[in-house]
């Protein structure tokens, strides 16, 4: 968040002393501090150990929409992550969003005794370890994950609130589809259903022809292991489906000969077909992080326009950026190599000049398929624009953000 | 002879390659019949999977308040704080997707809210439920949302027949294709 020159100093102050007071046996403090003075923290056999961020660094996770995540029975249940916050295309671990269709308590696994079972219309059911699980050959992607939830809206008070609910890791672990062969499918099995180990075992019913092609069986995540709110000590991973098809704490891989509906695909049950089909995967989306909503540009002059961008349908092949609220468009570069159902940074530089303006973004995806605004989807399906319209399934329209002349930075949903 | 021999030759090491990639890795072990009956907790939409047991209404109103789900569930099924069990109050002609996102009258298949509270219920002692009980369980909710009758009984073969109010009305996922378009036609 572009913080101004004054209010920084005095953060820095209040900090310093807030330093001085608390951390006084491993800080050492020095007499009159000033503003501009570094403390220096004495080595601890935790810092050592394991690393935290700066004491400075304040981006945290927030509770997303109702109940509040914990509930009063302790229950988490959607979590969103400080994307305006988001360098790079990795979510730290730490922030990686978190969502399940009911609340869950985290199990606390111990690694040793977790198992995961395959079986069903398979010939030979196989129990897996986690030291089974690594002794294949191993698979390393980036893979977003995104809830259903995630969706601009005129209410959203931060982009943490409407976008906040996709996150992207680096995910390693085995093909499901070595398990799978290992196990040897059987014919008719059209279906798996992926079971967890949380208090409420949510399960998801999975199409064969998806748990053949890409999903992924993770023990690790950002180059340790799978922390404990994305499912340690191993998930599934469903590259570019909703969010609730990622089956944490993964017990139970079952081959089955139809579509289970259980109580997670029964969560994600709509009545009508295109919202069904367009509830499956996510479409091209892309949402400008800097700047963004409640940031204030201090003043004119260079800025880089800086966002990410990411589809359910395979990579990310463009993204143009508008300044003037879709009039003009120009196309973006990457930051890095685009991959498959991952998020990929963009950038593009600009000149302030101090002028009201309207800034989106839109990706196109290797099917060629392009992010719409609200009106063109509204147009598509025949209905009229009004601020309630709602895109059917997984909403994948264009956000703008309004620059007043004033720098400041706000939420202009249409 | 020399030909044969060399097709056997090349027979065999095709068969030995083959035989490579099917029983591949070797890594894993194999669940015993208790193992997988005791994981093994699913159940189909079509009831396969429902154990033995059977219960109704009667028994149900009981266990809800002994099991202790009317703690958090509330002596009307709606006040909470655990979520609302009962349908919301539309009138008779309203579309079944109006009465709310609540599991015993949304779902299309009633085995589902049996998987369900097998699972899941009661909060704090998941699994601890007899077979007898989750019909009866189950029974009671149909009941309370006017699916079924009180002193109907519920068991494996009558619990998948149990007509919900939504069981055509729900939209499948379509087939699932790698590259597929999301919507036939749709450009975004
Ligand atoms: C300690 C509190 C608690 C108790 C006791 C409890 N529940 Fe629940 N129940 C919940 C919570 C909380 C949820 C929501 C699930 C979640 O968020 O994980 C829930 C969800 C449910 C649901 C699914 C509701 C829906 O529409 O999705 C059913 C059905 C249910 N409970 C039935 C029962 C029954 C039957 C019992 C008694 C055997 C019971 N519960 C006991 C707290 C409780």
């Amino acid at each position: 968040m572009a913080l101004k020159r004054s209010d920084r100093r005095r953060f820095l102050k209040s900090s310093a002393v807030l330093a001085g007071g608390l951390a006084a046996g491993a800080a050492r403090t020095v007499s009159a501090q000033t503003s501009d003075a570094i403390v220096y923290i004495k080595g601890t056999d935790e810092i050592v150990a394991y690393g935290k961020r700066s004491r400075f660094e304040t981006a945290v996770r927030e509770s997303h929409g109702r109940p509040h995540s914990p509930d009063t029975f302790g229950l988490i249940k959607h979590v969103s992550t400080p994307i305006q916050e988001s360098v790079g295309v990795i979510t730290p671990s730490a922030l990686h969003y978190i969502g399940t269709t009911r609340g869950h308590y985290i199990p606390d696994i111990y690694p040793e005794a977790h198992k995961l079972m395959i079986h069903g219309m398979v010939d030979h059911p196989l129990t897996f370890s986690l030291q089974d699980l690594k002794r294949f050959p191993s698979v390393t992607r980036l893979h977003f994950i995104e809830c259903a939830a995630n969706r601009p809206s005129v209410e959203a008070k931060s982009i943490q609130e409407s976008h906040g609910m996709t996150s992207c890791a680096e995910w390693t672990g085995v093909l499901l589809s070595t398990l799978l062969k290992e196990a040897g499918v059987k014919g008719g099995a059209s279906w798996v259903i992926a079971e967890g180990n949380e208090e409420v075992k949510g399960t998801s019913s999975i199409p064969m022809e998806k748990a053949m092609e890409d999903c992924l069986v993770c023990y690790g995540m950002n180059g340790e292991a799978v922390r404990p709110e994305q499912g340690y000590p191993v998930r599934l991973l469903v590259p570019g489906f909703e969010g609730i098809f990622n089956v944490k704490w993964l017990r139970r891989i079952e081959a089955v000969d139809k579509y289970y509906m259980t109580y997670n695909d029964y969560g994600h049950l709509r009545q009508s077909e295109t919202d069904a089909a367009l509830g499956y995967l996510v479409g091209p989306k892309s949402v400008i992080t800097y700047p963004c909503s409640n940031m204030t540009l201090p003043d004119k002059g260079h800025y880089e326009i800086s966002g990410l961008a990411w589809s359910g349908n395979g990579a990310i092949t463009r993204v143009e950026v508008s300044t003037d609220g879709g009039r003009r468009w120009q196309d973006a570069e990457f930051r890095g190599t685009p991959q498959r159902m991952a998020h990929t940074r963009f950038a593009i530089p600009w000149r302030w000049d101090g002028s009201e303006s309207m800034l989106m973004s839109r990706c196109t995806d290797e099917l060629g398929k392009v992010q719409p605004s609200r009106a063109q989807v509204a147009k598509f399906f025949g209905v009229p624009l009004d601020p309630s319209y709602r895109v059917p399934g997984r909403d994948n329209s264009i956000q703008t953000w309004r620059v007043a002349s004033d720098g400041s930075v706000h939420n202009a949903y249409s | 002879m020399r030909i044969p021999r060399l097709v056997s030759i090349i027979v065999l090491l095709l068969w030995g390659g083959i035989a490579i990639a099917q029983t591949s890795y070797g890594i894993g072990s194999t669940p015993t019949e208790e193992e997988m009956l005791t994981m093994d907790i699913d159940i189909s939409p079509t009831g396969e999977g429902l154990p033995e047991g059977r219960g109704n209404a009667k028994e149900g109103a009981q266990l809800y308040m002994t099991k202790g789900c009317i703690v958090c569930h509330g002596v009307t099924l709606k006040e909470g704080p655990a979520p609302r069990l009962l349908k919301m109050d539309k009138g008779p002609d309203a579309d079944p997707w109006e009465f709310g996102k609540i599991l015993p009258i949304r779902s299309p298949y009633a085995p589902t809210v049996w998987d369900y509270i097998n699972r899941a219920m009661p909060l704090g002692a998941e699994g601890t439920l007899t077979a007898n009980e989750v019909y009866s369980l189950v029974a009671f909710l149909l009941y309370k949302n006017e699916v079924i009758e009180e002193d109907e009984i519920m068991n494996a073969q009558s619990l998948p027949k149990v007509k919900m109010p939504n069981r055509e009305n729900w939209a499948p996922l379509p087939d699932y294709k790698p590259g597929m378009d999301r919507l036939e036609g749709y450009p975004y």
